[in-house]
């Protein structure tokens, strides 16, 4: 099932083709990323599944170009590229709000660096801190909110950098689940509105079956793509479907695997 | 606020009637030790003449505090930005700190006369150091996630220093600020000892000379209130420069 060159889709709005990464540890060579290929259909959702630890927020970074690569090709809406430097969009599991911005400052950022801010680009803020429940908290700072709300206005901070791509490397790792599943419906929600095409990160396999289109699963470390599985489950989903329940033991079957080989 | 003030109110009016009685009780000459009452008489007698000196010692501060703030400010930003000019100043600042101020006032007072502007300078050279290595380390220590989500949306070097780096160096600057105010008193006031006309500190010697021991006394009071008033307008400043920080120190 895994995917080589030869069969990744013309249609792809983000292609990896054999990425390769390793870092040089007290002289010796450290592989992270062994080689990853992978594709996403523009306005799909695609979630990346691994192990802790294996490389998924290398890969990451690697694509958006805050780490070099040692190899492999990188294309974006079709054009081969160096990196996604200033194309995608990229959301951590740090909010990364800065305290010293009102929430409005902070999510009109993109904006404000691209210098597009405007009666739009303001309107649209305010609609979309709305939708999340974040009304009534444009001028307030950071520090005044909850975990799950600042984390709700990295996300509409991320949307307005206004790409077509989002990769959101374990967004909602550091939330409860209570908050998290509503993080995640707010997700989805938008994702359906914006159609944006989406790389989620996570070792969550109940949050990618829940989400995505197709799931990748990366092996322990060095990674490299040990399967790529459709989530043919019409949404909204449910965890108690019988479809859902068994892909998620399989899943879990194919993950435990890799986690056994770290520790053996 | 007033509640945490109660106890050293309290207890600095017991040390003052304490130091009241034992004056009376063992009859302490006035030029050895001057009795409160004696002190608070001076304040009221002398008023204008303590007005009028720490007036000039605080001129001094003002401007030497100024002055090294923006050096200061300047040259940190000038070595976060070329670390060429960080490895060449950096331990010659770190170095000229072992260098005491009171060593060099005499040769200051030679260069920049009795007047102003040697206190102004020797004031300046005592808070230059704390600002400096402050705002550099400010500077510096902006998270690098931050920093490169600035990055990932291709913000220039100049959006990043203004959208990140200053702000989070804010802190450290006023962090800075604080102790440099809080010593700028000691380059002020060893300038007017060393040769001066004016000001607090060469009020204190001259009192001391002619054994008014109350007045020196006094100038110490207006001395300690001019500091303390200094120190909270720079408090005040950073909660008006930084409003997000009260909502951080809450949580």
């Amino acid at each position: 099932m895994r995917k080589t060159e030869a069969s990744l889709p013309r249609d792809s709005e983000l292609s990896l083709r054999e990425i390769k990464k390793s870092y040089s540890k007290d002289g010796s060579s450290l592989p992270v990323l062994l080689d990853i290929s992978l594709f996403a259909r523009q306005g799909e959702f695609i979630s990346i599944l691994g192990p802790s630890g294996c490389g998924k927020s290398t890969l990451f970074n690697v694509v958006v170009g805050l780490i070099q690569r040692d190899g492999g090709i990188i294309s974006i809406e079709y054009r081969e590229v160096e990196n996604g430097l200033g194309d995608v969009a990229y959301m951590q599991q740090k909010d990364l709000l800065f305290p010293w911005r009102t929430i409005l400052q902070n999510v009109l950022l993109g904006p404000e660096i691209s210098r597009s801010v405007n009666k739009g680009t303001q309107r649209e803020a305010v609609d979309l801190m709305n939708r999340v429940g974040l009304k009534g908290f444009e001028g307030n700072y950071p520090d005044e909110l909850s975990i799950g709300m600042r984390q709700r206005a990295a996300l509409v901070r991320t949307l307005l950098f206004q790409k077509d791509i989002l990769l959101l490397d374990e967004p909602f790792g550091a939330l409860d689940a209570m908050t998290r599943s509503v993080m995640q419906r707010i997700l989805l929600d938008l994702w359906m509105d914006y159609r944006k095409t989406i790389l989620l990160v996570t070792h969550d396999i109940e949050e990618a079956l829940l989400l995505s289109d197709r799931i990748y699963v990366l092996t322990a470390r060095p990674a490299t793509v040990k399967e790529e599985i459709s989530v043919d489950i019409a949404r909204p989903r449910k965890v108690t479907d019988s479809s859902f329940v068994d892909l998620k033991g399989i899943l879990l079957d194919m993950l435990q695997g890799e986690i056994e080989r770290v520790f053996t | 606020m007033t509640k945490r003030l109660l106890y050293p109110a309290i207890l600095l009016t017991l040390f003052v009637i304490f130091w009241e009685l034992m004056v009376w009780q063992f009859q302490v000459p006035r030029y050895i030790l001057p009795a409160p009452s004696r002190i608070l008489q001076t304040l009221t007698l002398q008023q204008s003449l303590l007005l009028h000196h720490t007036f000039i010692t605080l001129k001094e501060i003002i401007a030497g505090f100024l002055l090294a703030f923006v050096v200061g400010v300047g040259l940190a930003f000038l070595m976060f930005q070329f670390p060429v000019l960080e490895k060449s100043f950096y331990p010659i600042v770190i170095g000229s700190q072992t260098i005491p101020v009171f060593a060099i006032a005499p040769l200051l007072v030679l260069w920049f006369g009795y007047g102003l502007s040697s206190k102004v300078v020797m004031a300046a050279l005592i808070v230059f150091f704390p600002i400096v290595v402050n705002t550099l380390d400010g500077l510096k220590g902006a998270d690098a996630d931050s920093v490169n989500l600035l990055r990932i949306l291709r913000a220039n070097r100049w959006q990043i220093l203004w959208k990140v780096r200053v702000p989070s160096a804010l802190p450290f600057v006023f962090s800075g600020c604080k102790i440099g105010i809080s010593v700028s008193t000691i380059g002020a006031i060893i300038g007017e000892w060393v040769g001066s006309k004016e000001g607090l500190g060469y009020l204190m010697l001259h009192a001391n000379a002619q054994l008014q021991i109350s007045l020196i006394f006094a100038s110490l009071l207006y001395l300690t209130v001019l500091g303390v008033g200094l120190f909270y307008l720079v408090v005040f400043m950073e909660r008006w420069v930084m409003p997000w920080k009260r909502f951080s120190e809450a949580r």
